[in-house]
């Protein structure tokens, strides 16, 4: 990445406008660095991207920012609203405030990093992405999580993992509840091992141990119905 | 359905802005409540005395109602009109006497709402003109709320419309569904109280009426609506001293708040705030399920 | 002393044979009925409805030269590309999971040729259908199975759904014997595992935020395609009202005689409302907000025929959508398999325990050795046939109320033979002036 950004000011440029040019990239193009002033909590900024380029939104974000990303890089200078990185396939996506409700849901590919906490509903019917979060999580995080992973650094809200299939949760600090079928379990070397690589990939390597985690995950009563769960319904 | 805004001033200093930062407040929500819009400025009291909030039919003649009003309020009395609204200023003793001589001779007239401090407007329009026609970027208070409104399952009539006033300078502003309104009415009817609309929110604000004039805290009326209200809430309820904030235990309507030195504010989305002043140093935050929040300033 | 005539048996109309044996099944199993299709009550509907054809007072057009037009656009709202279609019925969401892969291909193959489109399910879009069907709307669900922007770009309408027409408020359903690998690769899940699924979507409640989500969805895809919001009905006046206030470009209504893969049938017989019931609410909405015509409504919900199209028409919709009637064309539920329906304890006519996926005819399974013995292009050529009948048959009853297209079909053209129709369609009952229900 290179040169100067291409800057785009939504006070003078609308989303629409900044959407279509950053969908018109083609893949030889040079201009793969761009900064978006004055968002002031506007939605669906940056969203279906398919290019790798790098986005940085000078400020705060509204709804669906980076919705459905593939590729590129997209860093929110500020907070960001519902649903950030909602669907994303792959490429970064890196809040550096706060993520409000259901940030990162149904993500399939890709590392959604948010510096400050995120509400409820993080990682809501997650696909694969894996979400690392520096705070903490509000109430039915990864709830119908089916594949991939959350990290929290922080606390985690009531209802954790409710519904769960087969992502993996690994929290450091309290949860304030378990949801249905989401139960602890043994912090295993595979497990570990896959931690430190999520960390890593969030540049946390070598500052927090992974040993300090713990792991939540399915507890499989749930895959086939059995009457005598039927209060778990 | 909806967008909620609330703006409570902690420094004094911010008073005379207020109206103006809950217009711009208001308008940005537009996109989602396009039908209609309300608010409700709690301003300086006059000492000693009651206003009303009065809204009537376009081009009504409001001052003609003054000298039988003066026949039988006794005290000082007067009128600002605003469009189709005007505030009347009775002794607060005479309220009981304004009302029944409204109720005779002014049927086209509705009370909106009275207060020692509240002002509360509501029409049909998009936010924006609906704000320009009251004037709210003139007008001055400590803490206000407001509200813009898409209609869901109850018809685009400005009596539908929020904030919904049903007590002395209480009202509530309300985004989401309830789901047991209709039983509810019917309960709080048998208790002997009125309903003007068929409108959800307008049982909520019976609701938590109703419990504070049972001698319940406002904490306490808001944390029995977890009990006795279903379905998705987010409510915004003022008082004379300052506003109150819950949201439903599931809490899936969207609710940011940020805090300064000078100021508490409330939005649906982050946008409703983005122009406040020194938002970009703001402590933001969403409030927590089943939590209730109080913001008041002891007079 | 002789003993005289013993009373007949008689069976009580409340505790009837068929409540009965789900009661015992409901005691021996624990576990609620689960089937597919749609209610299978009798409840008011097109049939109760007949067309006033020409006499004197109204002349009638001639068939051949003297045409009668059947094509609609669908997304003119604010679509750069709206869809054009020949005739005025789509294939409904019907997912592949529940259909098996030479199903959906043979959908996509029958609409192309009768020149409208298919429309994925909650499983995501697969290559064949994608090949096979000129026009192909991708459904956006609260599951967001296979969600993916590619997909996303490649279809040609987008379908928000809220809801559909046998469960409303309820999510999809796919048991363990129908998530097979592929299936599971398809929808992220383990497969043979019952399949739970959400029923609100997991980023936006409610139609204020639901106009931020087609906002995305708009930017994402440039703007170019249609955003049609589907709901079960329940209250079609509001939700339609709403569905146009977050956007949508088109409003599809779904009947409780909509029919499902897989579903409790508690919530299938007892939640939701008639189709017939539907259709005057969502278009009086449209029609006070100015916007009928302007925003397109498709109904669903029991079509099956040329005359039901005609009266779904007359009342105001746009189009139609057909599921159980197209996949029954294709051969669901043949007599010629009588003997393989009976081994599985039904008949044919009766067959709905779609989500057991064991179906002779290979429509509604998973299983490859079923699957194949649905032959793709023979089944496409049915439908084809089948939309071709339908739409000679409207054209025909629209020919003898002197219309010259579909659209101009209009509510005065129908009279009911009920009350419950009458007042339900807002039409009035034969030989009468009155409407019940309207002063």
């Amino acid at each position: 990445m290179s040169g100067a950004p291409r800057v785009v000011d939504l006070e003078q440029a609308s989303v629409r406008e900044l959407n279509q040019a950053l969908h018109a990239l083609t893949p030889d193009s040079n201009e793969t660095f761009w900064r978006v002033c004055n968002p002031r909590g506007r939605h669906n900024l940056a969203v279906g991207l398919d290019a790798a380029v790098t986005v940085e939104i000078a400020g705060h974000a509204g709804y669906y920012c980076a919705g459905m990303n593939k590729q590129a890089k997209v860093i929110v200078h500020g907070n960001a609203g519902v649903g950030v990185a909602e669907n994303m396939m792959s490429g970064l996506v890196h809040v550096r405030g706060d993520a409000s409700q259901s940030a990162g849901a149904t993500a399939r590919g890709g590392i959604l990093l948010i510096d400050g906490n995120a509400a409820a509903r993080c990682a809501i019917s997650l696909k694969g992405a894996d979400i690392v979060v520096k705070g903490s999580v509000g109430h039915m995080s990864a709830f119908m999580a089916q594949a991939g992973t959350l990290v929290v650094l922080g606390d985690a809200g009531d209802g954790l993992g409710d519904s769960l299939y087969e992502a993996h949760l690994y929290v450091c600090g309290a949860v304030a509840g378990l949801g249905a079928d989401c139960i602890e379990k043994p912090l295993d070397d595979v497990h570990r091992t896959e931690l430190q690589a999520k960390l890593t990939q969030a540049g946390l390597a070598g500052q927090v141990d992974p040993g300090s985690f713990r792991l939540y995950g399915s507890a499989r009563q749930l895959y086939h119905f059995d009457v005598d769960h039927a209060d778990a319904y | 359905m909806c967008g909620i805004v609330g703006l409570f001033a902690k420094d004094p200093g911010l008073e005379q802005e207020l109206g103006a930062h809950l217009a711009g407040m208001l308008t940005s929500l537009s996109d989602r409540g396009p039908d209609s819009a309300g608010f409700a400025v709690y301003g300086a009291p006059i000492p000693h005395a009651m206003k009303l909030t009065l809204r009537a039919p376009a081009g009504y003649a409001f001052d003609a109602l003054m000298p039988a009003l003066r026949r039988r309020v006794p005290g000082t009395i007067s009128l600002q009109t605003c469009a189709t609204h005007a505030i009347l200023t009775v002794p607060e003793t005479g309220e009981a006497a304004t009302r029944h001589a409204l109720a005779e001779m002014a049927r086209e007239l509705v009370v909106v709402g009275s207060g020692h401090r509240m002002e509360l407007y509501k029409e049909v329009g998009a936010p924006a003109e609906v704000a320009r026609q009251f004037h709210l970027e003139r007008m001055q208070g400590s803490h206000g709320i407001g509200h813009t409104r898409m209609a869901t399952e109850s018809a685009v009539t400005t009596d539908g419309a929020h904030p919904y006033s049903t007590g002395i300078d209480q009202c509530l502003v309300h985004n989401g569904s309830l789901s047991n309104h209709n039983a509810l009415r019917r309960e709080l009817r048998r208790q002997g109280y009125s309903f003007a609309t068929e409108n959800d929110t307008e049982v909520a604000a019976v609701y938590l009426t109703a419990k504070l004039r049972d001698g319940a805290s406002l904490r306490d009326a808001l944390m029995g609506s977890l009990r006795d209200l279903d379905g998705f809430y987010t409510f915004v309820f003022g008082t004379a001293t300052g506003f109150a904030v819950l949201r439903d235990p599931i809490a899936c309507k969207p609710a940011v708040m940020a805090e300064t030195d000078c100021f508490v504010a409330f939005g649906t989305e982050y946008r409703a705030l983005a122009n406040l002043p020194d938002i970009e140093r703001a402590r933001v935050w969403e409030p927590e399920p089943a939590t209730v929040y109080v913001w008041s300033r002891q007079a | 002393m002789a003993a005289g005539p013993r009373t007949p048996p008689r069976f009580s109309a409340t505790f009837d044979p068929a409540t009965l044996a789900e009661i015992r099944r409901a005691a021996a199993t624990g576990i609620y009925d689960i089937r597919g299709a749609g209610t299978k009550r009798k409840l008011p509907h097109f049939d109760d409805l007949l067309f006033l054809g020409a006499s004197i007072s109204r002349y009638p057009l001639e068939g051949y030269r003297e045409r009668c037009g059947t094509d609609v656009l669908l997304g003119t709202r604010f679509a750069k590309q709206p869809i054009a279609l020949r005739i005025p019925i789509t294939i409904a969401g019907m997912s592949f999971g529940s259909l098996s892969a030479q199903a959906k291909e043979a959908l996509g193959r029958g609409a192309s040729v009768a020149g409208t489109s298919t429309t994925t399910g909650d499983g995501g879009m697969t290559d064949e259908e994608r090949t096979h069907s000129r026009t192909l709307v991708y459904q956006v669900l609260p599951s967001r199975y296979g969600m993916n922007p590619d997909d996303l770009r490649r279809a040609d309408a987008v379908e928000v759904v809220v809801g559909q027409g046998a469960k409303p408020g309820g999510g999809g359903m796919l048991l363990g014997q129908k998530v097979s690998e592929r299936v599971a690769g398809m929808r992220t899940l383990p497969a043979g595992i019952d399949q739970r699924s959400a029923c609100r979507h997991p980023d936006w409640t409610g139609p204020d935020d639901l106009r931020i989500k087609i906002e995305e969805l708009r930017e994402i895809t440039d703007w170019q395609k249609p955003i049609y919001v589907k709901v079960g009905a329940s209250r079609p006046y509001y939700d339609t009202a709403l569905a146009v206030k977050s956007g949508a470009d088109v409003v599809v209504i779904d009947g409780m005689q909509g029919g499902t893969a897989a579903t409790q049938d508690v919530f299938i017989e007892h939640v939701g409302i008639p189709t017939l019931a539907a259709i005057r609410p969502a278009v009086r909405a449209l029609e006070e907000l100015g916007m009928h015509r302007k925003v397109q409504l498709i109904i669903s919900g029991g079509v099956r025929c040329g005359a039901d199209v005609a009266k779904a028409l007359a009342l105001g919709a746009d189009a139609v959508s057909i599921g159980t009637a197209a996949l029954v064309a294709l051969g669901d539920n043949d007599p010629a398999l009588e003997a393989e329906y009976r081994a599985l304890g039904t008949t044919a006519g009766a067959y709905d325990d779609w989500h057991e996926g064991r179906d002779p005819a290979g429509i509604t399974t998973q299983d490859p050795a079923l699957a194949v013995r649905l032959d793709p292009v023979l089944a496409g050529r049915r439908l084809a046939n089948y939309l071709a009948v339908m739409t000679l048959e409207a054209q025909a009853i629209a020919r003898a109320c002197g219309k010259s297209h579909l659209h101009t079909l209009e509510p005065e053209d129908l009279v009911a033979l009920t009350i419950e129709a009458a007042a339900m369609a807002g039409v009035k009952l034969a030989g009468t002036e009155w409407i019940p229900g309207q002063v």
